[in-house]
C-alpha cells in the first residue's frame, strides 16, 4: 500500500563494505567520544557531601520556628493539620504554665507536634495556612532510612535551634 | 421554665393582643409568608429559612428578654404596614421589631443594611481579641462566622483592647472576659434556668463586665449551659480545655437516662477516636440549644457506656466541622482485650502497629 504522507523510507539491507567489516573506525569514533567526556565538566555532584543549590521556592523539610525572643511560634491551632491534604501531621496542645513564659509564645503550645514526612507530599499547605508563621518548609531534602517509624518526626527534629545555639 | 414552645415572647404577645390573634402577611426580600401576630421580623425570617435570616449574636427563642444588644440583626423596613405604608425611618433591629399586616421588609438584598452589618461586626470586634488559634470556641463561634461573612480582613482600632485575668467559674467552666461581647445570653440563662438570678452586668457602654465574684456566684445543676449559649468564646468547657480542635472531633448524637427531673438527657458527644472530649447539648439549624442539659450530663459522663448513641449529628457544609464527617453511623469495634492471646502473638501483632 502507498503511504499517505510519502515520507515513507525504504531502506535497502546491503552486505557491510570491507571498511565496515573492519570496525576499527567505529571503535575510534566511539572511544574519541568517550574519553573526549573525560576532559568535560561533571554532571553529577557527589550528593551528601556535595549539594546543588535549590530554588527559592524549594520545599524541603519543615521547620517550627520561634520568634525574635526564643519562644516557640506554634499555639496548636490545628490548622496546618486540617489544611493538610495527604494528613501526615498531628498535634497535642497543652497549656502553658506560668513558669514556661519564656519559651512558648501564646498560652497554648503544641507538646507534641509530629509531621509523618512518608506521607507529607511538600505541597506547602500548612505553611499557607499557619497563622503564626510558625512552620515552613525551609529544609533540607528528607534523609531517606530503613524502618517506617523513624520518618515520624517530632518536636526534636522539626523545631529551630533555640537562639543561643545559633551565635 | 425555658424548655418548650420556639418563641415565649412570640405566646406572651399573643395573650396581650387576642384580639388580633388573626395572622399577618410580611414580605421579607420578596419572599411572602403568613405569620401569626405580633412575630418579630427575625422569627417570620426563621420561619421563611435559608439565607435570609438575619444573623443573631444576642437574640436567644429559649432565653426571654433576650435580644435587642448586638444590633447584628438590623433590616431595613420599606413599607410599614398596609394601612401606613410609609417607611421606617431607620434601620432596625429585628429580633425586636413585630411585623405588621403588609409590612415590606429587605435583608440581604439591601446594599444597605449590608453595610452597617458590617460596621456593626466591626464594633463587635472592636474589644474582641484575635486569638482564635488558641481559642477553643473556633470553628463554631457565631463571631467567627459573623466576621469572615461581613467582617473586614483588618482592623482600622488603634488602641490598647480592654483586658482581664481569667476567671474559674468552679472548676469546671471558664470566663475569659477579654472575648465577651456582652450579649446578656449568659445572664439570662442564669436567671430563667435556675431558680434565682445570679449574677448581672455592672458599669455601663465600654465599662460594662460580667458581674464580679462570678465565681462564687454561680453553682447551680445547669449552670453549664452558659457554655453552650455563649456566642463566643468567652464562657468555655475546662474539661475540653485545649484538649483538640472541635474541627477534629465527630459530633454523635446521644441520649441517656438522667434523672434530674428537668434534664432528659438528650446532647451531643464529640468523639475523638475512641474517646468523649466533651458533650454538649444539641443545638438547631439557628445554633441555639434544643434542650437544656444539667451539669452531670454535660461534665461527668464521659464514658461511652454511659450513653445510647443515636446517629451523627446533621454538620451544615459550610462548618469546618463537617470536613472528614459522615453520616452514617459506623460504631467502632468492640474488642474484648485477651491478654494471654495477645502475648502469645506480640510478634505479628506488632506488625499491625500502623506509625
Amino acid at each position: 500500500m502507498e503511504s499517505l504522507s510519502n515520507k515513507k523510507k525504504v531502506l535497502e539491507q546491503k552486505p557491510l563494505s570491507f571498511m565496515e567489516r573492519m570496525y576499527l573506525p567505529a571503535i575510534a569514533k566511539g572511544m574519541g567520544i568517550t574519553i573526549s567526556h573525560l576532559f568535560k565538566k561533571e554532571a553529577t555532584i557527589r550528593y551528601p557531601e556535595v549539594e546543588r543549590e535549590f530554588s527559592t521556592n524549594f520545599r524541603g523539610m519543615h521547620s517550627l520556628k520561634r520568634d525574635e525572643n526564643g519562644k516557640e511560634r506554634c499555639t496548636a491551632c490545628g490548622l496546618c493539620a486540617l489544611s493538610c491534604p495527604a494528613e501526615a501531621i498531628t498535634m497535642i496542645a497543652a497549656e502553658r504554665k506560668p513558669e514556661e513564659k519564656d519559651l512558648y509564645r501564646e498560652e497554648k503550645y503544641a507538646a507534641t507536634y509530629e509531621i509523618n514526612m512518608l506521607r507529607c507530599i511538600f505541597c506547602g499547605l500548612c505553611e499557607e495556612a499557619c497563622p503564626k508563621e510558625a512552620i515552613y518548609l525551609d529544609g533540607p531534602i528528607v534523609p531517606a532510612d530503613y524502618l517506617r517509624k523513624d520518618f515520624i518526626y517530632g518536636k526534636d527534629k522539626l523545631v529551630e535551634a533555640p537562639l543561643e545555639m545559633k551565635k | 421554665m425555658v424548655r418548650g414552645d420556639t418563641n415565649q415572647s412570640e405566646t406572651k404577645n399573643k395573650r396581650i393582643s387576642l384580639t388580633m390573634s388573626e395572622k399577618v402577611k410580611v414580605t421579607i426580600d420578596g419572599i411572602t409568608v403568613e405569620v401569626d401576630n405580633g412575630t418579630t421580623i427575625l422569627n417570620a425570617a426563621r420561619q421563611i429559612g435559608g439565607d435570609i435570616v438575619p444573623p443573631a449574636m444576642c437574640y436567644y427563642s429559649k432565653l426571654q428578654g433576650s435580644g435587642g444588644k448586638c444590633r447584628t440583626c438590623i433590616v431595613k423596613v420599606t413599607k410599614g404596614s398596609e394601612k401606613d405604608p410609609r417607611p421606617m425611618p431607620k434601620l432596625v433591629a429585628s429580633c425586636r421589631t413585630t411585623v405588621m399586616d403588609g409590612m415590606e421588609v429587605l435583608n440581604i438584598t439591601s446594599p444597605e443594611v449590608l453595610e452597617a452589618r458590617a460596621g456593626v461586626v466591626e464594633i463587635l470586634l472592636i474589644n474582641h481579641p484575635l486569638d482564635c488559634p488558641v481559642c477553643d470556641q473556633a470553628g463554631e463561634c457565631d463571631l467567627q462566622n459573623l466576621g469572615y461573612e461581613h467582617g473586614l480582613q483588618k482592623t482600622r482600632y488603634e488602641f490598647e483592647r480592654r483586658t482581664f485575668e481569667r476567671i474559674d467559674i468552679g472548676d469546671k467552666i471558664q470566663l475569659h472576659m477579654n472575648r465577651c461581647i456582652l450579649c446578656y445570653r449568659c445572664v439570662f440563662t442564669a436567671d430563667q434556668i435556675t431558680n434565682k438570678r445570679v449574677h448581672g452586668i455592672l458599669n455601663r457602654g465600654d465599662h460594662s463586665e460580667i458581674s464580679t465574684y462570678i465565681q462564687q456566684a454561680v453553682d447551680n445543676d445547669f449552670s453549664g449551659n452558659v457554655i453552650d449559649v455563649c456566642p463566643v468564646g468567652a464562657l468555655t468547657d475546662k474539661t475540653f480545655r485545649f484538649k483538640n480542635r472541635v474541627w477534629f472531633t465527630k459530633p454523635v448524637d446521644a441520649h441517656r437516662d438522667c434523672d434530674h427531673e428537668k434534664c432528659n438527657g438528650k446532647v451531643t458527644l464529640w468523639y475523638k477516636g475512641a474517646d468523649v472530649l466533651r458533650v454538649t447539648a444539641r443545638k438547631d439549624q439557628f445554633g441555639e440549644v434544643e434542650e437544656f442539659i444539667c451539669n452531670t450530663c454535660r461534665f461527668d459522663k464521659k464514658a461511652t457506656a454511659d450513653w445510647v448513641i443515636e446517629h451523627p449529628t446533621h454538620i451544615d457544609d459550610t462548618s469546618v466541622i463537617a470536613s472528614n464527617h459522615y453520616e452514617t453511623l459506623k460504631p467502632l469495634h468492640v474488642i474484648q482485650p485477651n491478654e494471654a492471646l495477645q502475648a502469645a502473638n506480640e510478634i505479628e501483632l506488632h506488625k499491625t502497629v500502623k506509625y
